[in-house]
């Protein structure tokens, strides 16, 4: 067995695929530097991350199936899952092996791998637009904590660029410690070093503007108005809104005294 | 703003809430010059306890109300408190609950206070505002008032990127029982006058590309069920004439809660019908992405949808002599008919199968329901699932063996079938 070992970008993926080819490597299995342990059995083949070969690769896709796919392949990535890369593997293989597109076919493996779990990343997106909760910082930043399942700040940065053009805002997944910051003209990923107090960029209480709780007591306000107790429906409520997120939604917090 | 501000928050959110409209989606107002805002594909940023998506700030403009509707909270007999917002302040709601990402957009709807065009024209402002002075592309779904004048109505839709005038009642002769100050009139009027206009700024923006936009994500309106005896095939046929007849988007289905002692209705603590609800919309989906007709749903003979499966399983099992189906060959349209088998699911069949013949186990890693639709097709490899089993067979397999999916759910935004 050949394990190739990449940094864990996208770039370095798409390397190390070249590499599967340009060495012909039997059996490859890709592995992340930071997951990686030494084989005695195998051979290790570091893969150095590089511009042009990852471009070959991908125009390589590019040439073979949609956007839509191509998309797919990223955001398969994305997800993080352990051992994915070696799924992308198989299915840039079956993809470069045959004349026609097979992103539609279903029955392989490794094409079904992508689609569901580019599906599952995509909800994740999804729900990461719809749960996002900014609070207004003393600055006039509108700020927001997540930690997504996957990693897909990456993917959303269109529509909260598109949406909120003319405010300042940041996203900062505390897990993976990087954010989002739209400075009113681009959005760049970013590192943060917090102030202690703020438990790493988790709670930014001393921080933030005056009119900001007043805004947050009246969406609490909001929510427990519109329920309708005659229809109580937990199950179904918690099922849309998985009780893991509920520590970044105003709305699920203690109500604040007025 | 003080305390009373959060004292109106509550009466009048709580007071809008038995509308039950809360799509943002069908729009396609662009941000093009650095306001705020977009609208797409509608999210919902939070559910309800009760598993309501909300995703619109959805209030009253007022309580206040000169007619005597008996179903409605906000009629004038009821002994309730009343409140009204400023323009002001359902603006700044507005603006800065968007801001943090908290909705969608703003759903207005209103009593009727003084009459319908000064209801009307002050719902208008409050869009308008939004609109020109906030820079605002978000989504504003207005209420029509019931009468109000065909040139508030082309204002409003300037603005709105939907309109709505609830029909309230599925027939006239309930309208004229439970709402005697309302006339059925005053609520078609409107709807024709909209739809004419629609239509008419579709064909100019044919021609011309920079024609404002005009309702762009239409008409749709809400009829409550369950408070008066219509059945099933009236409430669906009403449905489908406003679809066909008047473009609606969208008919919302509104189980009746029982807020009243008027005995013209349910008693209060007569269970809101929540089932019967859940079987509309899935008739209703039918109706609108899947090919149905209503007389393929209901009939004369049968005016109600069953309650213990759903409309499209019952179509199947009065219809076992067109199965079981062939899923490597049979027509897309045939595939979605399916119990079983959803509309993704079924273009994902199609595709895949110009690939191999599909088999069970191909089926299955596709995500249909199988333990549904195993009764209905037939693949590659095995022999039919179906065994000549009849139509009560297979409906206490389906109900009783194993799956849950069946046993009574209780709400009107499932992921249907
Ligand atoms: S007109 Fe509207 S608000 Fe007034 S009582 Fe009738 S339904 Fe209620």
């Amino acid at each position: 067995m050949n394990t190739v070992i990449y940094d864990g970008s996208f770039e370095g993926l798409l390397t190390a695929i070249f590499d599967v080819y340009e060495y012909r490597l039997k059996d490859a299995c890709l592995t992340k530097y930071k997951d990686h342990q030494k084989n005695i059995f195998g051979n290790d083949h570091f893969t150095v991350t590089d511009p042009i070969k990852s471009a070959r690769v991908w125009q390589g896709l590019q040439q073979r199936i949609s956007q839509k796919a191509q998309g797919q392949v990223y955001k398969t990535y994305l997800s993080e899952i352990k051992r994915i890369e070696n799924t992308i593997l198989s299915y840039v293989q079956y993809v470069f092996r045959c004349a026609t597109s097979v992103e539609y076919d279903y029955s392989d493996p490794s094409v079904l791998m992508v689609a569901e779990t580019a599906n599952k990343v995509a909800r994740e997106k999804h729900r990461m637009e719809a749960f996002v909760r900014f609070q207004l910082t003393k600055d006039q930043l509108y700020y927001a904590t997540v930690q997504p399942d996957y990693n897909v700040l990456p993917l959303i940065i269109k529509h909260f660029q598109k949406r909120y053009a003319d405010q300042k805002w940041m996203i900062y997944d505390v897990q993976r410690r990087y954010g989002i910051f739209y400075d009113l003209s681009t959005t760049e990923f970013v590192e943060m070093i917090f102030n202690p107090e703020t438990e790493n960029g988790k709670n930014i209480g001393p921080c933030i503007a005056e009119e900001e709780t007043l805004y947050q007591q009246l969406w609490q306000q909001y929510f427990s108005s519109v329920n309708i107790a005659a229809r109580r429906n937990m199950n179904l409520h918690i099922r849309h809104m998985p009780k893991r997120y509920w520590k970044f939604l105003i709305e699920k917090r203690p109500v604040t005294d007025k | 703003m003080c305390d009373r501000i959060f004292e109106k928050l509550n009466i009048l959110a709580d007071a809008a809430k038995y509308d039950v409209s809360c799509a943002s989606s069908g729009s396609h107002r662009k941000n093009e010059s650095k306001g705020l805002g977009t609208t797409g594909n509608g999210i919902c940023h939070a559910y309800t306890e009760d598993g309501r998506c909300v995703s619109l700030l959805k209030i009253l403009l007022t309580n206040h109300c000169i007619y005597d509707c008996c179903y409605c909270v906000s009629r004038r007999s009821n002994d309730i408190k009343r409140a009204a917002f400023t323009i002001e302040e359902v603006v700044d709601l507005t603006i800065h609950f968007y801001r943090r990402n908290y909705i969608e957009g703003l759903f207005l709807s209103s009593g009727i206070f003084k009459n319908a065009d000064y209801t009307m024209e002050r719902l208008v402002r409050i869009a308008k505002k939004l609109r020109t002075e906030h820079h605002f592309n978000g989504y504003i779904h207005l209420k029509t008032i019931p009468g109000a004048s065909d040139e508030l109505l082309q204002e409003a839709g300037l603005y709105a990127d939907r309109l709505s005038v609830n029909i309230e009642m599925p027939t006239e002769n309930s309208l004229r029982l439970l709402a005697p100050d309302k006339k059925r009139e005053d609520m078609i009027g409107p709807m024709k006058y909209l739809k004419g206009a629609i239509l008419q700024n579709r064909e100019e923006k044919k021609v011309y590309k920079k024609t404002p936009l005009f309702v762009p994500a239409g008409q749709s309106t809400q009829m409550v069920i369950g408070a008066t005896p219509e059945t099933d095939l009236q409430i669906l046929w009403m449905a489908d004439q406003f679809y066909k007849k008047m473009d609606l988007r969208r008919v919302y289905y509104s189980g009746y809660i029982p807020i009243s002692n008027d005995n013209r209705l349910p008693a209060i603590g007569t269970p809101v019908p929540m089932i019967r609800e859940n079987r509309l919309y899935q008739a209703d989906w039918l109706l609108r992405f899947y090919g149905f007709q209503v007389n393929e749903i209901v009939s004369l003979q049968d005016p109600h949808l069953d309650m213990d499966i759903d409309p499209k399983l019952s179509w199947a099992l009065r219809h076992l002599d067109l199965f079981p189906l062939d899923i490597n060959k049979a027509d897309l349209h045939l595939v979605m008919r399916v119990p079983g088998i959803g509309i993704q699911s079924a273009k994902k069949i199609c595709d895949a199968r110009m690939f191999k013949k599909l088999n069970w186990e191909h089926l299955k890693k596709i995500g249909i329901a199988f333990n549904r639709a195993k009764y209905f097709i037939a693949c590659n490899g095995t022999a039919f699932q179906k065994r000549d089993l009849t139509e009560k067979q297979i409906r206490h397999q389906i109900l009783f063996v194993g799956n849950s999916k069946y046993r009574p759910n209780f709400s009107s935004q499932l992921k249907i079938f």
